[in-house]
């Protein structure tokens, strides 16, 4: 089998893998299993609203999901997705309410206001990591609490709407929300943000695989001394890298704020989208292309799930954990690798 | 208000945050000392935590005051069992740990929630009867002074947590298995070398870790929430992550950390209601362990450093 082939299989073996313990999971438990998966098709694809509302969540996952997958590409592991993409909802729903522009500047102002709070927010752990050597992952997790917690306080004490824990409506000149598309899609929440995931991965891929730049960043995720011999920067391609990544969660957020929500409220827990970038960027292979197709299969899942509790009585969770067995899957790839390379030597014999 | 008055409200409170925070930060210790990052410490309190409100309301009218305790058994072995995922992942099969530890955290949440709609056809469990209850310690809480700021109105739990810190500090400091652990986390191709059967000694760790983080999310359920929902612990177990790196992979330092990040925690909470601490927001309190800790490992209060193999899998013969 050739690597290519070999590389193609693994997400879906793990995809295989998942669905099948979920059966089992759900056998074991009692609960018609064909009933559930016919509930989880239907929800995502059986009426057009269900559909827009899959294309609307699968719009964070995706730009999520090239988050995680740009820092990983670089070398790096950027599991503070979720605290960039939180101070990202925010500062785009802050340049939405405060000011009154017309719509040709302030959406585009929201959005790169979301796009350099996320890099902001990822800039400091790339610079520990550059200037001190700490590991990004410590603090890119202690900077998603800090997110949490400042966000709220900041939406509580200086933008709080008559309601309370809430901020006020962004004015429609900021909305990304789409009259065409919520018309064609039975009134979802479907909005003009996969746009700009779909460019964001175009970028993304464009970055990578075709500029001088992107080769650089890549060979100091791949050997840093031999990119520092070669003449490179190192400590500006960590700190650049880990920016990049943190542009497109705060991107992520912008979609949620600006798109989705239309305002951003105090939130008691995380919104569970930047840790779920980190399984559409792995089943994704932390490829652009990839990703958009993991995040359209985790969209669906994550929608779709919704009706499961009400057609057949299952509870949504189940797709929860289907999910976390698909990352654990690839996570462990080298078990499928070791089960291929028994058959394929059975194969020559 | 007087400072004793305060003192009486704010160290009771402490003890109470820490236990939890004790228990799973030694846990990620054995873990993170033999060279296996955990960051599902998380989702094995979750599941700890899960069990222990399960089995309480199960045999609440069999056990009676014993319950809590027997429980927090339960959640440890439910811990240590689900600990063994990771393991096979990151140790047999060398997934990457971060990887790993995240999908420890998306499986038992979703795992823990799945069963409690499966059992009790709702969302969320019903509260328990018999939880870890405020005592005064006998004889030592009738010692003036120290007696009631100490062990008046407060839990065997936090006390535990404390004594079980110093038995891990032993163990890992001054037993051949502790030497054994930490020179598997430090160069596991020079243990292997001397004999160490490295990857059952990482074995051992990562189960001892889902043990005590099953122990910490049983604590935090039966003496804090006394129920089980989606939100029942939400960072505690990052926030043990947290103390064990501010504590600098030391037992009796993560035991200090889990203290004063307890200490912090039931301040934003109860900081309301003392007169000096009315006017600082509480978001100060909310972010400062997650603040100290990146201090921490910057270098500003003494650097913290990883054990040198932690977050590598060890394939054997490979240099």
């Amino acid at each position: 089998m050739s690597n290519r082939l070999r590389n193609l299989s693994i997400p879906i073996i793990a995809v295989l893998l998942g669905v099948v313990v979920g059966t089992i999971i759900m056998l074991i438990s009692g609960y018609d299993a064909i009933a559930a998966y016919s509930a989880l098709w239907s929800g995502a694809f059986g009426e057009v609203y269900y559909t827009g509302e899959v294309v609307r969540q699968v719009t964070p996952y995706i730009l999520a999901g090239l988050a995680v997958a740009f820092a990983f590409r670089t070398g790096l592991f950027n599991i503070g997705v979720e605290g960039q993409l939180i101070v990202g909802w925010l500062a785009a729903v802050w340049v939405g309410v405060a000011f009154d522009l017309p719509r040709f500047i302030h959406l585009p102002l929201a959005v790169l206001a979301a796009a350099v709070a996320g890099g902001l927010w990822a800039f400091l752990p790339g610079l520990l990591k550059a200037r001190f050597r700490v590991h990004e992952v410590i603090v890119t997790i202690m900077m998603n609490y800090v997110a949490l917690h400042l966000t709220n306080y900041i939406i509580r004490r200086y933008l709080p709407s008559p309601s309370g824990d809430r901020t006020e409506k962004i004015h429609a000149t900021a909305s990304l929300r789409s009259p065409f598309f919520e018309e064609l899609t039975d009134f979802s929440r479907l909005h003009w943000g996969i746009f700009i995931a779909i460019i964001a991965a175009i970028f993304m891929w464009f970055l990578l695989e075709k500029t001088t730049r992107g080769f650089e960043l890549r060979s100091v995720g791949f050997n840093q001394h031999a990119s520092q011999y070669s003449g490179m920067n190192v400590n500006k391609n960590i700190v650049l890298s880990m920016v990049i990544s943190g542009v497109f969660a705060g991107l992520a957020g912008a979609m949620e704020g600006l798109g989705t929500f239309g305002y951003a409220a105090v939130k008691g827990g995380f919104t569970g989208v930047g840790f779920d970038g980190i399984a559409v960027a792995l089943l994704g292979g932390n490829a652009a292309f990839g990703v958009i197709l993991a995040a359209i299969l985790f969209g669906a899942l994550k929608v779709g799930s919704l009706n499961m509790p009400l057609e057949s009585g299952v509870p949504n969770e189940l797709v929860d954990i289907i999910i976390a067995l698909i990352v654990f899957f690839v996570a462990a790839s080298y078990m499928i690798r070791i089960v291929m390379d028994r058959f394929s030597k059975k194969g020559v014999k | 208000m007087s400072l004793m008055e305060i003192l009486l409200i704010i160290i009771p409170s402490t003890l109470l945050w820490a236990a939890p925070l004790i228990f799973t930060g030694l846990g990620g210790n054995f873990s993170e000392r033999a060279g296996v990052v955990n960051i599902g410490l998380e989702g094995l309190m979750v599941i700890g935590a899960f069990t222990a409100i399960v089995f309480n309301l199960q045999f609440d009218s069999v056990l009676g005051d014993a319950t809590p305790w027997v429980a927090l058994l339960a959640a440890m072995v439910a811990g240590a069992i689900f600990s063994i995922l990771h393991a096979v992942a990151s140790i047999t099969f060398r997934a990457d740990q971060t990887v790993s530890g995240v999908a420890i955290n998306l499986l038992s949440i979703g795992l823990a929630l799945f069963l409690v709609k499966l059992i009790y056809g709702k969302g969320q469990t019903d509260i328990i009867q018999k939880s870890f209850s405020k005592i005064d310690i006998p004889i030592l809480s009738d010692i003036p002074v120290i007696g009631d700021l100490f062990f008046s109105n407060t839990y065997y739990t936090s006390y535990v947590a404390i004594f079980v810190a110093i038995i891990v500090w032993v163990i890992m400091f001054k037993t051949p298995f502790g030497l054994r652990l930490r020179a598997v986390g430090e160069h596991p191709m020079a243990a292997d070398t001397m004999g160490i059967n490295v990857t059952r000694m990482r074995y051992i760790a990562v189960i001892l870790s889902g043990a005590l983080g099953g122990i910490g999310g049983g604590v935090y359920a039966q003496a804090i929430s006394s129920d089980f929902g989606h939100a029942t612990i939400s960072g505690q177990g990052f926030m043990a992550l947290a103390a064990l790196i501010f504590g600098k992979w030391n037992p009796l330092g993560v035991m200090g950390a889990a203290l004063f990040f307890g200490f912090a925690q039931s301040l934003s909470i109860i900081g309301k209601s003392l007169p000096f601490l009315e006017n600082i927001p509480s978001v100060y309190l909310l972010i400062a362990p997650y603040v100290l800790t990146i201090l921490a490992l910057t270098g500003f209060i003494g650097r913290a450093d990883a054990p040198k193999a932690s977050g590598v899998p060890y394939i054997k013969g490979k240099r």
